[in-house]
């Protein structure tokens, strides 16, 4: 039997939730630090672990952060904050594995803006370092039930946009909640982003604000100089990876940048490659098997026309939400929104992102309508918390309910794709995590005016 | 089946969006700018949209003449009019009439640069177009009291419709996201005596609602934009739940060819974010547009005697899995999924054909030069902006949003 002096919350609702988080950990006097509980346990709900099965009248048992323990038979540990989640649901939490989380505040304002480092070549700069932990998007979107995202730095000035052919940092995987960015990383160094270079035609003149036509030999000559210097690049940070392996990197300067490249050459950190038209996806995908790196392809609007070569090459790919319109006026309308489901018919792994901060809760919503259209259920859920794991080499740390995982979840009365669920309880790296945020607050702030006068 | 979707705000079928070179450009008008081959009519129509207010740009505190349209696609410009339908006048307030994020280098700042002179910039039109009415009722006048010889005012393009806002012939939409904007525009059509129809976006509606409701004017809004720039950073979810529970008349806008789509999923989130009935979520996107724009007499709800516009769904439209099978206008199929599924490996085969034609034809002057490979594909428009926000905006020249 489940033992009865655990403490309960009962209340579902999200405030009532946040005041018994706030009694917990903030009742001490000023001044006094108080531990939060190490262990909690879910019951008498319906989980998804997908690792499985769904469990009817499960109970999960977090641990230092972990899971402990999940299942239909799973005894409450004395002393657990039990969560009675009696007609609610347990998922893993959602993983946005595009977004500029904790980098770009308010998009039109610079100063508030720090994704894209000016000039072509940095790959020694790291999202992680730059990501605000007090960002407002970071508790809105956790209120979508989002736990985990990838941070994404862009180069060049064109964030996700394609552009220059250039390695635009590292990005960092984080979990969305933590005081600072040492207790919110995930992995520091998670992929290095490479915007790859397109042929364009068609410029658009910021001073002038006009458009401009290229002839297309004009246009292609660059991108083979762009590729060239990505070669050249790549070449020396092997020189260099192979002189750091002799242990006779004294001999050299010291390069920061071809450092930071070394784990790309050596195929140990993957390289996060923004192209969405086939043409560009196929001489991506021809760069990166010629080169030996371990490509992951993001953006991928025209992804099914490569599908063949990204399953035999065996690359997955972090797709931009569906609901876009395709790229051609004469393509289907839907053709984003089936996408999904040919890439999952055709074998090619994926995982869905929003590819922003401000929409970053349509995570689900962007899921949702690729099973409208296509699309099994389950592989939807698992676009958006496994593969994005895996994807990003985090599977076995993330992404399902097993035991041993680090326990972020969510606990919902419903579908957490659909658009009127609601997310009752999330927990981050096994920790009770406020729902509140700036939204919450105005609501209740101006739900509560008083009648005008007037 | 529900009503077909009426979009409150949009872009689509336009050539041109914002005359940005004067601060009040009432002298251009939407209508001359209608492009029925818009690709993006279609679209929309395959996401249950059978109306849609055609605006002009937000570069301008006074911006061009808009008219509402239905999206018979297929048809002649002349006749995606909605019949009989008011016409209206894009206003707009705060960051994009000031220029705050659209500065071109080399280019000096134009009036107004602050809220401050977007006021100033709207009253000074009206004083001018107040003594424009008064000329030309003082000249219908004397020519009714038999007068001869008389010489008539000069005409002024600019000022008309502005005479029409002000005799309640043409609708204000305009475009706003802070509370003091919003009460400020409420303040200057009390002095002029006229009427702000919808508020456009008003993302800070939520926080002046019972102002909203008691001068009787709606709100037209996103679902859940929010902090791309600074007058969006308290916009929140709860915007049209809020506003509606103080009694504004509220719909739920698209401003973009692809949200207008899913106008129905937009709408839905209402009822998670501010526990709106499934029945007040739904009129967000049919009947409260429809009242706002003045046609729903004709559209907005299904009744005898209304106009057959309809919208057909696989599932309860107010759910992320609803897909649209039919949309219907004026009762006639103007979008058919079967259909268009079923004629998709038609079209490949015509757009290969002519590829291929394309093809032959460039190669023949090519035989006297060198061989020179041709892309296999059309060029995308460019997209060198940073975010989707800064794209829609350089594309328009800045301010749609």
């Amino acid at each position: 039997m489940r033992k009865r002096s655990a403490t309960r919350l009962r209340t579902p609702l999200y405030f009532f939730n946040f005041l018994c988080f706030v009694c917990l950990f903030s009742a001490p006097a000023a001044g006094a630090q108080s531990q939060p509980p190490s262990v909690y346990a879910i019951t008498h709900a319906k989980i998804f672990t997908l690792a499985g099965s769904p469990i009817e009248d499960g109970t999960l048992v977090m641990r230092d952060g972990k899971i402990a323990a999940v299942g239909a038979a799973v005894e409450v540990p004395a002393g657990a904050q039990v969560i009675d989640a009696q007609g609610l649901q347990v998922y893993p939490g959602l993983f946005d594995a595009v977004t500029q989380m904790g980098l770009s505040e308010i998009s039109a304002v610079n100063a508030t803006v720090d994704s894209a480092e000016t000039g072509s070549y940095n790959p020694d700069v790291v999202a992680a370092t730059a990501v605000s932990p007090s960002s407002e998007h970071i508790p809105v979107t956790r209120a979508s039930g989002i736990t985990e995202v990838l941070a994404v730095p862009a180069s060049g000035g064109f964030d996700f946009g394609g552009g220059p052919g250039t390695p635009g940092g590292q990005a960092s995987a984080i979990h969305l909640a933590g005081w600072t960015i040492d207790e919110m990383l995930i992995k520091k160094s998670a992929a290095m982003v490479l915007n790859w270079p397109q042929i364009q035609t068609e410029t658009f003149d910021f001073a002038t604000f006009s458009r401009r036509e290229k002839p297309y030999t004009e246009a292609k000559q660059e991108y083979d100089r762009q590729v060239k210097e990505l070669t050249d690049w790549l070449d020396r940070a092997r020189h260099y990876a192979q002189a750091m392996e002799k242990g006779s990197v004294s001999k050299y300067d010291r390069d920061l940048k071809l450092e930071a490249l070394a784990p790309v050459i050596r195929g140990e950190l993957p390289v996060l490659v923004f192209a969405n038209r086939a043409r560009d996806i196929r001489n991506a995908v021809e760069f990166c098997d010629k080169q030996r790196l371990k490509m992951i392809l993001a953006g991928g609007e025209e992804a099914y026309k490569a599908k063949d070569v990204l399953r035999s090459k065996d690359i997955s790919v972090v797709l931009r939400p569906m609901l876009s319109f395709p790229p051609d006026e004469d393509d289907p309308y839907d053709r984003e929104l089936t996408q999904p489901a040919e890439l999952a018919a055709a074998g090619v792994k994926f995982a869905i992102a929003s590819f922003d901060n401000s929409f970053a809760r349509r995570l689900g919503q962007n899921a949702a309508n690729a099973v409208a259209h296509g699309l099994s259920y389950e592989e939807a859920l698992r676009s958006v918390t496994i593969n994005p794991a895996q994807i990003l080499g985090l599977g076995s740390q993330i992404g399902t309910l097993e035991q041993g995982k680090i326990a972020n979840l969510i606990v919902t009365n419903g579908d957490p794709l659909e658009l009127t669920t609601d997310v009752k309880y999330l927990f981050i790296k096994g920790q009770l995590t406020p729902l509140e945020n700036k939204h919450r607050r105005l609501y209740e702030k101006y739900l509560n005016r008083p009648k005008a006068s007037n | 089946m529900i009503p077909g979707i009426i979009d409150c705000h949009s872009h689509i079928a336009a050539e041109a969006i914002n005359e940005g070179s004067v601060s009040v450009s009432s002298m251009v008008n939407m209508e001359e700018v209608l492009d029925p081959d818009d690709i993006d009519i279609y679209r929309d129509l395959a996401g249950g949209v059978t109306s849609a207010n055609i605006l002009h740009g937000s570069a301008n505190s006074i911006g061009g003449q808009t008219l509402v349209i239905k999206l018979r696609w297929g048809q002649p410009a002349s006749k995606l009019p909605f019949e009989g339908a008011m016409p209206g006048i894009k206003f707009a307030l705060g960051e994009n009439p000031k220029r705050s994020n659209f500065s071109i280098p080399g280019q000096p700042r134009r009036y107004p640069a602050t809220r401050m002179g977007v006021e100033e910039t709207i009253r000074a039109a009206f004083s001018e177009a107040r003594d424009y009415k008064k000329a030309w009722d003082d000249y219908n006048k004397r020519v009714a009291a038999g007068e001869k010889n008389l010489i008539p005012p000069r005409r002024d393009l600019k000022l008309e419709p502005l005479v029409e806002v002000l005799e309640g012939k043409r609708y204000v939409h305009s475009h706003c996201y802070r509370e003091d904007e919003i009460l400020m525009l409420l303040r200057v059509a009390k002095e002029f005596g006229f009427k702000v129809r919808p508020f456009q976006h008003v993302l800070e509606g939520y926080k002046v609602a019972d102002e909203l409701a008691s001068a009787g004017v709606g709100a037209s809004t996103f679902s859940d934009w929010w902090a791309y720039k600074v007058e969006a950073y308290d916009a929140i979810p709860s915007n049209a739940a809020l506003m509606t529970r103080r009694g504004v008349i509220v719909s739920i806008n698209s401003d973009d060819a692809e949200e207008a789509t899913h106008l129905n999923q937009e709408a839905a989130k209402s009822m998670k974010y501010g526990s709106l009935s499934h029945d007040e979520a739904l009129k967000l996107v049919t009947l409260n547009p429809a009242i706002q724009l003045g046609i729903d007499k004709r559209v907005g709800s299904i009744d005898v005697g209304k106009d057959a516009d309809l919208a057909v769904y696989n599932h309860d439209p107010l759910s992320a899995y609803a897909v649209v099978q039919k949309t219907l206008i004026d009762g006639r199929v103007y979008f058919d999924r079967e259909k268009d599924i079923a004629n998709r490996a038609e079209i490949e085969k015509e757009k290969k054909a002519l590829t291929e034609k394309l093809k032959q034809a460039e190669k023949k002057p090519e035989e006297k030069k060198a061989p020179e490979k041709k892309p296999e594909e059309k060029p995308k428009p460019p997209a060198p902006t940073p975010t989707p926000t800064a794209a829609q905006g350089a594309a328009t020249q800045g301010g749609v949003r």
